[in-house]
């Protein structure tokens, strides 16, 4: 039996998928359980590996099913997917290790849990659950075939609404009802998109897309365009579609709000880098558009972050903030502009995941989320104060951290492009990292240097000790930002062969179609017949 | 092979407008139910829309069950549609048991405003510190103990968990 790279494509959706049935019939084994989840997904990691160092040399591509790519769905694994996949698996992985260190009531190891500050997860039912999201996100990335991103989509949306609303309590079903309402809405303008973009040009294949796209009426295309950016703008929390994150987000345990903080916008940012780059490059006006919301989700996020009293509060507007500065790479339009924009979507997946497993612990420990509350965790806890300080700065963008490198690369093609626009957009940068600093310093003085208002006791006892399953994952996360620091040249490096090949225009089609026909088609008079024969002589194979 | 004529029918077109239109106008309600009446109605719409874009409905799509000179049904567009059928269907039970579970708790299935955002927006408006306020909305307590509340609501007592254990833990 020949093993070949294609292999690998399909493990990180099926692998997830496959344990999450299994997870689920031994819901009642919850030792098992634990080791089943944490197997895949240590395997979804082995498989992104490979998926990235394989993608260096041209995207890896799998038709599912055996029917060629414009009659079946395809699975894609280009340079961009294989690295968002990379890093939003090893955050999962960290993700799962940290909740099952937190001890789940209910389960074997932690069974008269009455401490009334823990959090409340019903073991059967989350790590099901979170294997699905899992999936859900793996497909996103990897597809090809746009019907089957909204797939992947819907699966991880269904997912977070279980998660968000987990254990029913009152908050968490108000927050939740917000989320899922907006999250519905955008997902029928997704399937509204993509029913007209059917419409117009009869394939819903993306490389396919790519081409046909081009010979449609300028007008349709743009209203395309926009339709697909406003539904993914939803889900990425650009500013005036933002207002449903923060209010939603940090009423959830901390390992849930982690994963979603880390991944669940920054797949929303995936779909329209490829929008932008693969399906509707060149469209001047839209770019200009996309500078000024990513000014004001910058400004508006940030203002909010500073004005707010609960860490878990303020760490969801830095994230809605931060999404400006993808958003901005992305409208610069330019193959360093969308690199660095890359650049930024890894390092913010890894480091505002980090900082909310870090407020996991500072809750644990401290008893509470809440700035006025809190106070002294430097003294208390010198570790705690570590592990939250150096992804703080690293969101604020202090020299030499990876948020740094990320903001230069930024900077530097902002001031290259020139026009007063980008110099608004470059200003408005700067100012937001310091408002950032200037936000998490806030956190900082008030939870660590200030006497505590209420004493947290110095040895903690067995509720707010904190297992060394939490500490691990999140020293781990940690340890994994800092590298993103030391290996940022070969990274940078591998975000610009990635947005090479996501700008050049042909990469991606031309491994999707390797005898290169569907791309001719697109120029030549007799198009429509072509297409037409090429379609048919697919179905036969 | 011949080619479907793609002119829309003008009553499917129509439906789709006016099920949208009444989705949205549903969608906007507070009320969680009306709002996944609106959700239904909405996705049909989106439904039918993805039915036009596959053209005039002809014979089945099998090769060699109909004369060659007829015209096929596209059956893309009709799979695309069972699968969001499908998703719908999930969505719409998932939505319906968040609805109870919010008349279960509250006694009604709206969707109530965040406290702490109204907190944050009257320090804005007073420019003064939250614990000196002591408004007397609805609990008689002030927005502080509110929000104080809300936190540790995160984490119900034993008496709510056994609760949400037997009626909610299940789902």
């Amino acid at each position: 039996m020949s093993w070949s790279v294609n292999d690998l494509v399909p493990l990180p959706v099926m692998l997830p998928l496959f344990a999450a049935g299994l997870t689920l019939a031994l819901h009642r084994r919850p030792r098992i359980q634990r080791i089943i989840s944490t197997t895949a997904l240590a395997g979804v990691v082995l498989a992104s590996l490979g998926l990235l160092v394989a993608a260096d040399s041209g995207p890896v591509v799998v038709e599912v099913g055996g029917w060629a790519a414009p009659v079946g769905i395809n699975l894609v694994a280009d340079r961009l997917s294989a690295l968002m996949l990379t890093v939003s698996s090893v955050m999962i992985l960290c993700v799962l290790l940290y909740s099952i260190g937190q001890g789940v009531p209910g389960s074997e190891s932690d069974p008269d849990d009455s401490t009334p500050r823990r959090e409340i997860i019903p073991v059967a039912i989350y790590h099901p659950t979170f294997l699905v999201l899992a999936a859900g996100v793996s497909n996103a990335f990897l597809s090809g075939d746009l019907f089957n991103v909204y797939v992947g989509f819907e699966i991880l949306l269904a997912a977070s609404y279980v998660l968000l609303t987990l254990g029913g309590t009152g908050e968490r079903i108000r927050a939740g009802s917000v989320y899922v309402v907006v999250a519905l809405l955008s997902s029928i303008l997704f399937l509204t998109a993509i029913a007209l973009i059917y419409a117009s040009t009869g394939t819903v294949n993306m490389a396919q897309l790519a081409g046909r796209l081009t010979e449609i009426d300028p007008t349709v295309r743009l209203a395309l365009q926009l339709l697909l950016l406003l539904a993914f703008g939803i889900k990425a929390a650009i500013f005036p579609l933002s207002a449903w994150l923060p209010d939603s987000y940090p009423t959830a345990p901390a390992p849930v709000t982690a994963v979603f903080a880390g991944l669940l916008t920054k797949v929303g940012v995936y779909a329209i880098v490829r929008t932008q780059t693969v399906l509707f490059p060149q469209e001047e006006t839209v770019n200009r558009v996309l500078l000024v919301l990513a000014l004001a989700t910058m400004l508006v996020g940030i203002l909010g972050a500073v004005a707010q009293n609960d860490i878990k509060r303020l760490l969801s507007f830095t994230l809605v903030s931060h999404i400006g500065y993808m958003i901005f790479g992305v409208a610069l339009a330019s193959e360093a502009g969308t690199a660095a924009a890359i650049f930024y979507v890894v390092h913010h997946i890894t480091v505002q995941t980090t900082l909310f497993l870090v407020v996991g612990l500072v809750e644990r420990r401290g008893g509470s989320t809440s700035l006025d509350r809190l106070g002294g965790l430097a003294r208390v806890a010198p570790g705690l104060a570590i592990l939250f300080f150096i992804p703080a700065m690293n969101l604020a963008g202090i020299p030499p951290l990876s948020g740094f490198l990320g903001k230069v690369g930024l900077l530097q093609e902002g001031a290259r492009l020139g026009t007063p626009l980008a110099w608004a957009l470059v200003i408005g940068s700067v100012v937001t990292s310091l408002l950032t600093l200037y936000a998490i310093v806030k956190a900082w003085n008030k939870a660590f240097w200030q006497s505590a208002p209420e004493e947290i006791s110095e040895k903690p006892d067995s509720e707010t000790r904190l297992p060394s399953g939490m500490l691990g994952p999140t020293t781990a996360l940690v340890a994994f930002g800092l590298f993103l620091t030391f290996a940022a040249g070969p990274l940078y490096g591998y975000a610009e062969r990635a947005a090479e090949a996501s700008m050049d225009g042909h990469t991606y089609v031309d491994a999707v179609f390797p005898n290169g026909s569907q791309r001719g088609q697109g120029e030549s008079p007799d198009a429509v017949e072509g297409e037409v024969g090429a379609e048919l002589s697919g179905g036969d194979e | 092979m011949v080619i479907l004529e793609n002119t829309p029918s003008a009553v499917l077109v129509i439906a789709i407008g006016v099920l949208f239109a009444a989705g949205v106008y549903l969608m906007l309600e507070r009320s969680l139910t009306r709002v996944l009446l609106g959700f239904v109605l909405v996705s049909n719409g989106a439904n039918l829309t993805l039915l036009v874009a596959g053209g005039r409905s002809g014979s089945a799509p099998i090769v060699g069950s109909s004369p060659t000179d007829e015209p096929m049904s596209d059956p893309l567009a009709q799979a695309m549609i069972l699968t969001s059928i499908v998703i719908t269907l999930a969505l719409t039970a998932f939505v319906l048991a968040m609805a109870y579970r919010s008349w279960q708790l509250n006694g009604h299935d709206e969707v109530a405003d965040d406290v702490e955002d109204r907190r944050i927006a009257r320090l804005a408006a007073e420019n003064a510190p939250a614990f000196e306020d002591a408004d007397a909305t609805e609990t008689g307590e002030s927005l502080d103990e509110e929000a104080a509340e809300v936190h540790d609501d995160m984490a119900p007592s034993r008496d709510e968990l056994r609760h949400a254990d037997e009626t909610g833990g299940a789902r």
